[in-house]
């Protein structure tokens, strides 16, 4: 149904907004696209209002290109620098309340596979450090040991970048932040083992550096969670402002926290890697 | 179980044959919810509503519901409900006191966020210090959040009230939550007569594209609640925007009137109404108001009882209308603050005849005799004994 209710009723092309005819003339609904065409298609996302050099920014305009079913995905935000973007996207975007993104997610979920059971739909959420591993830890972590089939992407931003530059779990040893006026006491919390141990059937760290592989990685994850249960990445996207990043070293700063602690990191199920295996074959063979 | 049959909701709920069973309060919500072909229920365990969420798992067990599953705390449950409902399916959960704090966030962005539910309150203490007695002082923090608030008196009233709780969230010029309240303990635990719907009928489910706000399920282009201006901006339109959206879930909880009116019969019940003395009390406390007027009648003396079913919409014509020649009010009730006898004072020009009070709490009963002194006050009767019975 999905590509049914973003076609445009016969005989109003001439009076939707131009935008959405060439979302859908030339958009991604109903095709896959190559990341490395961004710019040559017609984006989910275009507008925002997130600041110059966000690097956050960047990852969800890829994340958005790299969606298997944009038609058949909902994505699950809170409270944050993320939603502000998600919700100019032209995919439905659920904004809840503060940290819940992981439990409405279930729910929702639970709701699409109740009343659509010979139907792929997709949901995703996207929420930053703070959403989902301070005040949604509970419900991140229960979503996964509850083996809840949708993913869950972490833009970690290490920092309350919406709400004015707060500590969270995930700042690094010692920095010094707001409400961390002597430096952060703790270590960044280790989400990936966290989501490891929880039940994660797919895990992935990443420095989004390289568009392909930001894009490969998400795909993995929706498909996984689609088949076998809870997928998880941890996307470092700096926060260019609280961390006082020039925007022109943005992406060096990325380059660098590749290098020192955010490598590519990729963990799956003996039975996903044997999925991937098969399916990433396929086409190939298909050619040969 | 029996195979259920599809039947009206009005068919269900005003003509089926009614059969008469001897049953808890926490049952007579299970077996409502049996009969509102309900797809998921989200439980969490807290006492006294615990057995209510039990009895709903044993009959998913069965096979009346789709899905079900024990969530991590309130929070969880109540946002995994909002989700479950925008994607369109027919939910159902219930909790007691620190619970429904706990999950209050989530509870009250529901009528914004348009969601269609039923939620049973099964009411206790609000900690500190711990305790999980009786007391409904929970109910007067549901007040002011949008919701449909109905107050059970009995077994008999929580099934109704369920049962015809999803037929009026569901009606598209509702369309927000509706909070089943009753006393834990007193009522879940406690055995009454219900008069039950046949249990091989059922609701039919529910249609999510019978709506003012549509589902977020990919079928149907979904409403933009969050985007652009409306929340996100600091400029006048986005103040408007937000400020018609409330008064538009106001307007919402007052349209829920005339089903109330039509499934409910009314948002009160009048027992005497030509009485000088009026006790008005709503739940565990009307019942207790009922006695009292048996033993003033006994006494000869004119005592009436108006029972609030809804708190929220407040009845309040309709309590101004009854009430205009009383000559005292007495307000009983199971909580501290005396939410209902606020209520009542507001809505009514002649608000010293309102005498606030026996108010009970902490877990108490609600003795007949308390409310029968403050019927001898206000008829000026001096009586050296005021046990009646």
């Amino acid at each position: 149904m999905g590509l049914e209710y973003v076609r445009i009723s016969p005989g109003f092309e001439k009076y939707m907004p131009k935008d959405y005819v060439d979302l859908v003339q030339y958009g991604q609904f109903g095709k896959e696209v190559d990341v490395q065409q961004l710019g040559q298609f017609k984006e989910l996302v275009e507008e925002h209002p997130m600041c110059a050099g966000c690097f956050m920014a960047y990852f969800i305009r890829v994340f958005y290109a790299a969606l298997p079913k944009p038609e058949d995905t909902i994505v699950i935000g809170t409270a944050g620098c993320a939603r502000l973007a998600l919700s100019q996207a032209a995919v439905p975007f659920i904004y809840g309340n503060y940290g819940d993104t992981n439990a409405v997610a279930s729910g929702l979920k639970r709701a699409l596979n109740i009343r659509f059971p010979n139907k792929e739909k997709d949901v995703v959420v996207m929420a930053g450090d703070g959403g989902l591993i301070d005040i949604g830890f509970g419900m991140t972590m229960h979503s996964w040991f509850r083996r809840e089939n949708f993913t869950t992407i972490m833009v970690d931003n290490e920092v309350y970048g919406n709400t004015g530059g707060q500590e969270s779990g995930m700042s690094p040893k010692g920095v010094q932040l707001k409400m961390a006026p002597k430096g952060k006491q703790f270590e960044k919390i280790n989400a990936v083992e966290l989501a490891k141990t929880a039940g994660c059937v797919y895990v992935a760290k990443i420095s989004p550096t390289n568009p392909k592989r930001i894009a490969k990685t998400v795909r993995r994850a929706v498909l996984a969670a689609r088949e076998f249960g809870p997928t998880f990445i941890h996307a470092y996207t700096s926060c260019n402002i609280e961390y006082s990043i020039p925007t022109e070293k943005v992406l060096e700063d990325a380059r660098k926290r590749e290098k020192q602690d955010f490598g590519f990191y990729e963990w799956m199920t003996d039975e996903v890697k044997e999925f991937f295996e098969q399916l990433e074959r396929a086409p190939q063979e298909v050619k040969a | 179980m029996p195979e259920q049959r599809v039947i009206d909701a009005d068919e269900l709920i005003l003509k089926t044959e009614r059969q008469r069973k001897f049953i808890t309060g926490a049952q007579a919500m299970a077996e409502a919810v049996k009969r509102a072909n309900v797809d998921i229920a989200i439980a969490y365990p807290i006492t006294p509503q615990s057995e209510v969420m039990h009895l709903v798992g044993d009959i998913w067990a069965q096979g009346y519901l789709r899905d079900y599953y024990r969530a991590e705390e309130e929070y969880g449950a109540m946002s995994a409900i909002a989700g479950a409902v925008r994607g369109g399916a027919r939910a159902f959960s219930a909790t007691s006191g620190p619970g429904l704090l706990r999950g209050l966030e989530a509870i009250a962005s529901w009528p914004g966020h348009r969601i269609p539910v039923v939620l049973g309150v099964l009411t206790r203490v609000v900690n500190a210090p711990l305790s999980i007695q009786p007391d409904n002082v929970e109910i007067s923090y549901l007040l002011n959040c949008g919701m449909v608030v109905l107050h059970a008196e009995n077994q008999q009233d929580v099934f109704d009230f369920t049962l015809a709780g999803f037929v009026i969230s569901e009606k598209v010029d509702v369309y927000i939550p509706v909070a089943v309240c009753t006393e834990g303990f007193f009522v879940t635990h406690a055995k009454g007569y219900v008069n039950m719907t046949p249990e091989d009928l059922k609701l039919p489910p529910r249609d999510p594209y019978k709506a003012p706000v549509p589902p977020t399920d990919c079928e149907i282009p979904p409403a933009r609640i969050q985007r652009d201006a409306p929340v996100q901006k600091s400029n006048f339109m986005s103040y408007l925007i937000h400020a018609v959206w409330q008064q538009e879930i106001w307007s919402s909880n007052r349209r829920a009137m005339k089903y109330i009116n039509h499934y409910l019969g009314g948002p009160i019940e009048v027992v005497n109404e030509d009485a000088e003395v009026f006790i008005v009390a709503s739940g565990c406390a009307a019942a207790q108001g009922r006695e009292a007027v048996r033993y003033a009648n006994m006494e000869g003396l004119n005592v009436g009882l108006v029972k609030v079913k809804s708190i929220r919409p407040f009845p309040e014509k309709q309590i101004r209308q009854v009430l205009s020649n009383a000559k005292a009010i007495i307000v009983p009730e199971h909580n501290i603050v005396g939410w209902l006898a606020k209520e009542v004072k507001a809505c009514i020009p002649n608000s010293d005849a309102v005498i606030g009070g026996p108010r009970v709490y902490g877990g108490m009963t609600l003795p007949v005799e308390l409310i029968m002194e403050k019927v001898y006050d206000a008829f000026g009767i001096k009586k050296s004994k005021k046990v009646v019975v």
